[in-house]
């Protein structure tokens, strides 16, 4: 018997009517129920159960909690979230899964470690994911540099950031710049020079766009914080000498303290505030700053620059 | 090899085809295609990782589904459909039938793997542009996962040789579950006391290996496999579904058809 046409196409039109209606209810549901879809929830929270479910495709598993990982990361980051619940969880069942996926270890410690809203601000589950990745991956130097790096940058632990680099030199095929650091970590770990080092080897030591843009976002960070110090110190210089505070940077200038009017790293010049404290213009468009910020200033998820990312 | 099994073989080949087994190729593209483009832009640093562990998965996945489904039917369809009859009135003995349909269904999944592997490698040079001597040992693992259709086949024949097709896929598909546990078995056994250390020691020996014949996540990672490790393997595999092929023919020699 020949299918009838009529037939044929009333339902294709009725199919495609349904699946369309469908669809637009479903998004009408969603918006009336929003947290519905996005509920922080782990269903299976043990990373042996998962190891044991997997039925031994546990490395296609680890891949899929490790996207997990960075879109959770990614959504929470996005929205400034001042908690990270499930960070630590699914980065835990992504390395259990799959010990030698570096990747999680490198990138993972940097979303736990930094304060929000950069990060978790975990540094110590950072610290211990890093060690697990070393116990699994002792010939990867990088681990032992991304774990100096957290007790320099995030716990200003520098014995602990002196032995991780120490740890590191010592792996065969590691970069040199390893034991010079750990060399350095011990006697001036403190200083400014010190940490533009280390964002200067970051930057160097990687092809990764997004770490690099993040190094270069610290390096004008540290251009700003260097910058506010040694202007406040001027300001200082000025009010010893004349017994009041300078009301704009030309007085600075006329005293023949400063040569040119100080700018920022992206060109604006900075304020000189009516107490003698000095600000930058726009302190969320350059992000890690510590100081130049205005009092109670909270900074906003770190934009970085196109220029940064498109590594021009 | 005996012209008769030959003949057998083929024709299962054949069936297979007609049956359209091989449309899960269409699946499988359309899969890793999907995950070669989409990844990198919704995760970090793991593409190529991706491109072979969900390739492999895949292609260890339903190469196992094909095996157990065709596996069971390989001869319950033939007694239903009475062909079984026609066959075995010709100068044909009842192993020969066994290990034609044997060889059929596993010269079917090797087709199978083999264009699963094109894809594998055509989505690898499009996410890496390039090959690398490492990638070699990707083949070492399509190896493994084939080895490993061999004795999921041979279980799916003896299970089929005795009882229906779905207790039959009962069986197989618990035994592949079971094979995947087999080291942590042997580990339960070694642990155990008295008796329950005798059984659970003979439970660990009679289902199958397949833990040792999963080496996907390792490959992604690009580590060598030790040669040592690949022979162990392949006679490991070919005696156990040696094994359970003249299981299937010592039952099916047995079987009252009438």
């Amino acid at each position: 018997m020949r299918p009838s046409r009529k037939i044929t196409a009333t339902m294709s039109v009725l199919l495609v009517a349904c699946m369309l209606a469908s669809v637009l209810l479903l998004r009408r549901l969603d918006r009336l129920r929003p947290d519905s879809t996005l509920q922080e929830v782990l269903y299976i929270s043990s990373p042996k159960v998962l190891k044991r479910l997997s039925l031994g495709y546990d490395g296609l598993l680890a891949d899929i909690y490790w996207t997990r990982a960075v879109q959770y990361f990614g959504s929470k980051h996005f929205a400034a979230a001042s908690h990270y619940d499930l960070l630590a969880p699914l980065l835990e069942i992504t390395t259990v899964l799959d010990p030698h996926l570096t990747v999680a270890y490198e990138f993972g410690a940097n979303f736990l470690a930094p304060k929000p809203p950069n990060g978790a601000g975990l540094p110590k589950r950072a610290v211990e994911l890093t060690e697990y990745g070393i116990r699994y991956n002792p010939d990867d130097w990088r681990l032992y540099n991304d774990l100096g790096f957290i007790y320099y940058t995030e716990l200003k632990d520098y014995t602990g950031a002196a032995d991780a680099f120490a740890r590191g030199s010592r792996v065969p095929n590691a970069h040199p710049f390893l034991r010079i650091m750990a060399a350095r970590m011990a006697q001036h770990g403190g200083e400014i020079g010190m940490a533009r080092m280390m964002w200067t080897t970051a930057y160097q030591s990687t092809k990764d766009r997004s770490i690099q843009a993040n190094a270069l976002a610290h390096l004008r960070a540290l251009r700003v914080d260097e910058d506010v110090t040694a202007l406040e110190k001027l300001v200082s210089t000025y009010k010893d000498s004349t017994s009041h505070l300078p009301s704009s940077f030309y007085d600075l200038q006329s005293a023949g303290l400063l040569s040119a009017m100080p700018v920022d790293p992206l060109g604006h010049t900075y304020k000189l505030m009516p107490d003698g404290t000095v600000q930058v213009r726009d302190p969320d468009a350059i992000p890690f700053i510590e100081k130049g910020t205005p009092p109670g200033y909270v900074a906003p998820s770190p934009k970085f620059l196109p220029s940064d990312t498109s590594g021009s | 090899m005996n012209p008769r099994i030959l003949y057998i073989a083929s024709n299962t080949f054949r069936e297979a085809v007609r049956d359209r087994v091989l449309y899960n190729l269409i699946a499988f593209a359309v899969l890793i295609s999907g995950a070669a483009i989409l990844v990198g832009q919704i995760s970090i640093g793991i593409e190529r990782l991706v491109v072979v562990n969900l390739g492999l998965t895949a292609v260890s996945l339903f190469g196992v589904v094909i095996a157990i489904f065709i596996g069971i039917g390989l001869v319950s369809k033939e007694i239903d459909k009475r062909t079984l009859y026609t066959v075995l009135s010709r100068p044909v003995q009842r192993w020969e039938f066994i290990v034609g349909k044997f060889f059929g269904l596993a010269g079917t999944l090797v087709v199978n793997t083999f264009f699963m592997a094109i894809g594998v490698f055509a989505a690898l040079l499009y996410v890496s542009r390039h090959f690398q001597s490492a990638d070699g040992w990707i083949l070492v693992a399509l190896y493994f996962i084939v080895l490993e259709f061999l004795i999921i086949t041979s279980l799916a024949l003896l299970f089929s040789s005795f009882s229906s097709p779905l207790l039959a896929a009962v069986f197989a598909f618990s035994l592949f579950v079971i094979g995947s546990f087999a080291e942590d078995l042997r580990g339960f056994a070694a642990m155990a006391q008295g008796a329950t250390h005798w059984l659970a020691t003979t439970a660990a020996y009679l289902v199958p290996n397949l833990s040792s014949l999963n080496i996907i996540t390792s490959v992604a990672h690009e580590q060598p496999v030790a040669t040592q490790l690949i022979v162990s393997n392949t006679l490991y595999a070919l005696l156990y579904a040696g094994m359970a092929l003249c299981g299937a023919v010592l039952i099916f020699e047995h079987r009252n058809l009438k």
